[in-house]
């Protein structure tokens, strides 16, 4: 029955991913860029940034303005990501870290996130169908850093008023300042 | 309308009124050295517990200094702005999870703490929580009798009454549904005096009208001379070994000015009376960093969250749940059960601003949009399940990570499930009962309803597992409880720690189970009773 194979297709496939997932923590976590507060460092490295960049337009396709505004709105989202890291504590940013680190490192990417090329050239389709496939995962790891993926990009962006005006959301009145 | 409000001026902001007359308030992080403090009391935390209990021991002629983890931010600080208020007023920027990452866990941490970016939802603590205290728990002195006088107390010092006007629509369809199902319904008090009824209480009150204890009690002590220190960690509490000892100092740790990172300043606290109320995470972690003597491993066990679930409507007319007062009706309908059947749970409507409805919406893409895209019809109810009643839904465990931060981890169990699948099933059928086009209970599956009978259908079959549906907490409490059994609670029934002499828990740590209601009040209550005695006992000739 092609439900079973696809099944056990999925079970190998998630094994094969979450040993992957384990190495690539074990592999990474000792030279993965520190999490701790550089004051001249961003919160996240280019290779994090890339990726980012890259996952914010399937994210919020159909919520991005279109044409000349689009990519300062891309720009401005990714901006909102890494201000959001920067707020968050040490443990934390060490956790989102070794996520990016995972994303970024090529067997990973390919085998646990299911992406064949490298981020910049992934395509949409590829985006698209690594966030289903940690969505609807079967490991409640990949679930989770899925979420956390989704918490940063649409925080940003809606927390942006110039996403606004397409949600009907006039912002906050604007009290003067007795 | 709302054009006549905005032409109004903010009121003034008597917090910085008070720091031009020189209240004593020393952020750690602009300090250049280490600092020494000495006190009668050290309070930890400046929420409801810890605001509380600052004021009546003021008020007693005692010294205090109170120890805040969070930033100063006042009236005039608050923008309503969700890009200001999460990082700046809340714990991890409001993205602190629960160890397994399935529960979002919205928590102040500013002065004030909770009571400066709550809700205003102000209830008694339930009676039948009460009676389940007593009767599963042994707890004396804590019964509705017992209580009613500090609750009195505490609703004149908050202004805590009834609100009598007109609920928001997004509040207004749950009665409307709650009503035409013959569910139980009623309206929420509130602590506000002059509320403008804007809409922003979870972003700081920018009217000071929000009876926070920002704006009332901690006020109060400062001009009695109390000393607030900000941007401060309190790291451990250092005792002499063996029974009965006595803390000597409370070593705290500066935090740099985005809140998140230590700085090399250390200060140290020296008190005659060290008081914790750093809330349900926070009180557990630091008697855990501290190595108080926990001869039965009960500190921080039995956490509870209160977890809740959304269901989201879209409504025919605007509802615009960003604007007017949230959260002014609830219903009660489910959740008094009896504590061995199934959870209860307690409907209510929450604020809907942008960033709070788009990380709780399911999925991405062009589906998410178009959710986001009818924000202003979009109305929305929660669940908050009544944890801690039962064997199967017994709460979460506080425990260090490596850095010594805390973690909540907090197993959801079929028990629970179970509770999310009915309370899914009743938001969905009261919002069909108000008019809704269509029902999504949030759930990664990302399904919608147009009728009431595919809803309580599919419902019924969701597949629910930590991290399909989003669960989140407003309410933290347990870990710490109250009570004469040793081997069950923290500390004994005047809020002192068993183990240790000068030691007191105040906050919402020591609650048995999940209140069954938003908390405040009940903290306001029983911290208030537990502080006057202390107070009394601490100064009995200034108290008399």
């Amino acid at each position: 029955m092609p439900a079973r194979i696809s099944r056990r297709t999925l079970l190998k496939a998630g094994v094969a991913g979450a040993a992957a997932l384990l190495f690539a923590r074990w592999l990474y976590t000792p030279t993965a860029a520190p999490a701790q507060r550089n004051d001249s460092a961003s919160a996240l490295d280019p290779a994090a940034r890339t990726i980012v960049a890259a996952v914010i337009p399937v994210f919020l396709d159909g919520a991005l303005p279109d044409g000349s505004e689009a990519s300062s709105a891309r720009a401005a989202t990714l901006a909102g990501v890494e201000r959001a890291i920067a707020g968050l504590p040490p443990a934390t940013r060490k956790e989102l870290a070794d996520l990016f680190s995972l994303l970024a490192f090529p067997p990973t990417r390919c085998l646990v996130a299911g992406v064949w090329s490298p981020w910049p050239e992934a395509t949409h389709e590829a985006i698209v169908s690594f966030l289903a496939r940690w969505r609807d995962s079967r490991f409640a790891l990949l679930r989770s850093a899925y979420d956390a993926l989704h918490q940063l990009v649409f925080s940003a962006w809606y927390a942006d008023p110039r996403a606004w005006p397409a949600i009907g959301y006039a912002g906050p009145p604007s009290l003067e300042i007795g | 309308m709302a054009a006549a409000v905005l032409q109004r001026s903010r009121p003034p902001d008597p917090f910085r009124a008070g720091l031009a007359a020189g209240w004593k308030v020393i952020d750690a992080s602009t300090l250049s050295e280490d600092r020494n403090f000495e006190a009668d009391v050290a309070i930890v935390g400046t929420g409801a517990g810890g605001g509380t209990a600052a004021e009546i021991l003021c008020d007693a002629g005692l010294a205090v200094v109170m120890i805040e983890e969070g930033p100063l931010a006042t009236s005039s600080d608050f923008r309503m702005r969700e890009s200001d208020a999460y990082p700046q007023l809340y714990q991890e920027s409001a993205s602190r999870k629960t160890k397994d990452k399935a529960i979002n866990i919205l928590q102040g941490r500013c002065v004030g703490g909770g009571t400066t970016v709550n809700w205003t939802s102000s209830f008694r603590t339930p009676e039948p929580t009460l009676r389940h205290w007593r009767s599963a728990f042994g707890l004396e002195g804590f019964g509705p009798t017992d209580l009613a006088p500090w609750f009195e107390r505490m609703e004149r010092r908050l202004s805590i009454a009834p609100w009598t006007v007109p609920p928001n629509e997004n509040n207004e369809v749950l009665r409307r549904g709650a009503r035409a199902l013959g569910f139980s319904v009623g309206m929420i008090r509130r602590n506000v005096a002059g509320c403008w009824n804007i809409g922003y209480c979870g972003m700081g009150c920018p009217t000071n009208a929000k009876q926070s204890m920002l704006v009332t009690t901690i006020p109060a002590a400062l001009a009695r001379g109390a000393t607030l220190l900000t941007r401060t960690r309190a790291w451990r509490l250092e005792h002499a070994n063996g029974r009965d000892g006595q803390i000597r100092a409370l070593e705290c740790i500066g935090l740099d000015a985005g809140g998140t990172d230590p700085t090399p300043r250390r200060i140290s606290v020296r008190a005659k009376t060290f008081i914790v109320a750093a809330g349900a995470i926070g009180t557990p972690a630091l008697l855990l960093r501290s190595e108080v003597p926990d001869p039965h491993g009960v500190v921080g066990k039995r956490s509870f969250l209160h977890p809740t679930v959304v269901s989201a409507a879209l409504m025919p007319e605007r509802v615009d749940g960003f604007a007017g007062a949230p959260q002014t009706v609830y219903s009660d309908q489910f959740l008094d059960v009896a504590t061995d059947g199934p959870v209860g749970y307690k409907l209510e409507a929450p604020p809907i601003h942008p960033v709070l409805a788009a990380i709780t919406l399911s999925g991405h893409g062009a589906k998410h949009a178009r959710w986001m895209n009818d924000l202003s019809h979009m109305q929305v109810i929660i669940a908050l399940l009544r944890d801690g009643f039962h064997p199967d839904g017994a709460g979460g465990t506080v425990s260090l990570r490596s850095d010594g931060s805390p973690v909540l981890d907090y197993p959801l169990g079929d028990y629970l499930w179970n509770g999310i699948r009915r309370a899914f099933a009743s938001m969905a059928e009261i919002q069909f009962a108000a008019g809704a086009a269509t029902v999504m209970p949030m759930h990664v599956s990302g399904a919608s309803f147009t009728r009431w009978s595919d809803a309580r259908e599919a419902i019924a079959s969701l597949p629910l597992a930590p991290l399909t549906a989003p669960v989140v907490s407003a309410h933290v409490m347990g870990g710490c409880p109250i009570g004469r059994d040793v081997q069950r609670a923290v500390v004994d029934t005047s809020g002192r720690y068993h183990h240790l002499d000068n030691l007191y828990v105040l906050d919402g740590s020591l609650f048995p189970t999940s209140i069954g209601a938003n908390p405040q009040l009940s903290i306001y209550a029983v911290v208030a009773k537990l502080a006057s005695a202390l107070a009394e006992s601490l100064a009995p000739r200034r108290t008399g």
